[in-house]
């Protein structure tokens, strides 16, 4: 698997008035995983979703090895079929799962490989099966989103993901809306892809995440880039009162 | 006894008619209010203006009048139509902008991430309302369509007016030739409660296949 890297320049975002990014520049580096920390409303899921252009931003690039994403050059919007070509690359899980409700686990997974790949349906039922089998759904091929619990819906939702082949994964707090004993599963199995040399950028509050498993971690306040670095830099020593602040209320909320 | 003997083959006939054009008009209304609400959705701001006009003159007069404009002015702009096309034709523009709001409101009833979740993997939007957004927007749209569908069995009695010979012109003629309104309009009454009963069972039918698996979704 052949990893992307990902270059964020100057970037920044408007709504109407309301600047949702500033300015921010971040490398990420290939096949390592980088996590975007921060509290909620500092615009890190925007700059996510920025990475695959589901969100347009007003200023700055963002590059794919070295291809810029939604733009043909600043000012001048890509086309569709561009912007889906590079899209393919791509990967991305949301909070939500966003599994679709009237398809089975496996016709979910397969529906990419089908109408974006061109695969066969045979082709891309057996490589569904494959991806499904990875996130330890083998036995939960053809049940409905309906029929599965938040962890299951979630795993599937990394299947689709990962069955496209992607050179980048994004994941939107994969975690946010599990029950808790649920969360483990999921990062088990992010934990794997990480372990496959898989680029990815994780947006979430998971710092045992974090720790373990980013290679480096970013924290982002109202919509700026405080300060990346290694995760024992920014969660064991932050030298910045902004992050020094947010794990405190961090910890604070978390002991009992 | 007698009465039916006479008028029974002209009233099944009738009848026949009534059904075709129904359900014609109903195909294609609910095709052109899809086709509408798909450039409403996507279409830029000046086309939806347009539409928003369209919508609001069909919507804003009797289905009585349009069907005279259309069937008796439409030869003044070189519109020349027999009765049952034209009837069809004012059928599938009146039910269309209904139509076409039943499936805009369906549209809106999708969560955003499931069409996100699709341009995510980088599939077309020809591709993502196909698979996604019309199989669920189905989901809420599929009792008001029905409903709309069974409004539309009893406007189609207006089309007796522009001599189409569906139920509506048979009664009409029975009636006037024998003077038994009572029976020929009982008759008129039967066959469309049975019409719509049909309709609409089949309606909850496909309904409850729709929705079966997007029960308890978390």
């Amino acid at each position: 698997m052949q990893a992307s890297s990902v270059e964020i320049r100057n970037v920044s975002k408007f709504y109407g008035p309301f600047q949702a990014l500033r300015d921010v520049n971040l490398s990420i580096p290939p096949g390592k995983v980088t996590c975007l920390i921060g509290p909620s409303g500092s615009g890190k899921s925007t700059l996510l979703r920025c990475i695959n252009f589901l969100e347009d931003y007003s200023a700055g690039e963002i590059r794919i090895d070295g291809r810029m994403i939604g733009y043909e050059a600043p000012g001048r919007r890509m086309r569709g079929r561009a912007l889906r070509e590079m899209r393919r690359s791509i990967g991305m899980v949301f909070q939500q799962f966003n599994l679709w409700p009237h398809m089975t686990a496996r016709e979910n997974v397969a529906e990419g490989l089908i109408r974006v790949r061109g695969l066969s349906r045979p082709d891309a039922a057996g490589r569904a099966a494959d991806a499904l089998a990875k996130v330890g759904l083998a036995d939960k091929m053809d049940n409905h989103p309906s029929r599965l619990s938040g962890g299951q819906q979630q795993r599937v939702a990394i299947a689709r993901a990962i069955a496209m082949e992607p050179r980048l994964m994004l994941f939107d707090e994969p975690t946010s809306a599990l029950d808790p004993e649920l969360v483990g599963e999921v990062l088990h199995v992010m934990k794997a892809l990480a372990g496959e040399g898989m680029t990815m950028v994780v947006v979430t509050h998971e710092m045992g995440f974090a720790s373990h498993v980013a290679d480096q971690v970013a924290f982002m306040e109202r919509g700026e880039l405080v300060g990346v670095d290694t995760p024992g830099r920014i969660l064991h020593q932050p030298e910045d009162p902004r992050i020094q602040g947010f794990l405190r209320t961090y910890h604070e909320r978390n002991s009992f | 006894m007698d009465l039916l003997q006479t008028y029974g083959p002209a009233l099944l006939r009738g009848f026949g008619v009534t059904v075709l054009c129904w359900a014609l008009g109903t195909l294609f209304g609910m095709t052109l209010g899809l086709l509408i609400a798909l450039m409403r959705h996507y279409g830029p701001r000046w086309l939806n203006w347009i539409i928003q006009v369209y919508i609001e003159v069909i919507r804003g007069t009797p289905f009585l009048v349009q069907l005279f404009v259309l069937y008796y002015g439409g030869p003044l702009i070189g519109l020349r139509l027999d009765a049952v096309p034209a009837g069809l034709l004012g059928l599938t523009l009146y039910g269309s902008p209904y139509f076409a709001e039943i499936f805009r409101s369906g549209f809106r009833a999708v969560a955003p991430g499931q069409i996100e979740a699709a341009r995510a993997i980088g599939m077309s939007e020809p591709s993502i309302v196909r698979r996604i957004l019309l199989p669920l927007s189905l989901v809420s749209a599929l009792p008001a369509l029905v409903n709309f569908s069974i409004i539309l069995t009893k406007e189609t009695v207006i089309l007796s007016i522009i001599t189409v010979p569906e139920l509506m012109y048979q009664v009409s003629r029975m009636s006037a030739e024998t003077f038994r309104f009572v029976e020929a309009n009982l008759v008129l009454a039967l066959f469309f409660w049975g019409l719509v009963e049909t309709i609409s069972r089949l309606g909850r039918r496909l309904e409850t296949r729709i929705t079966k698996h997007l029960l308890e979704r978390t």
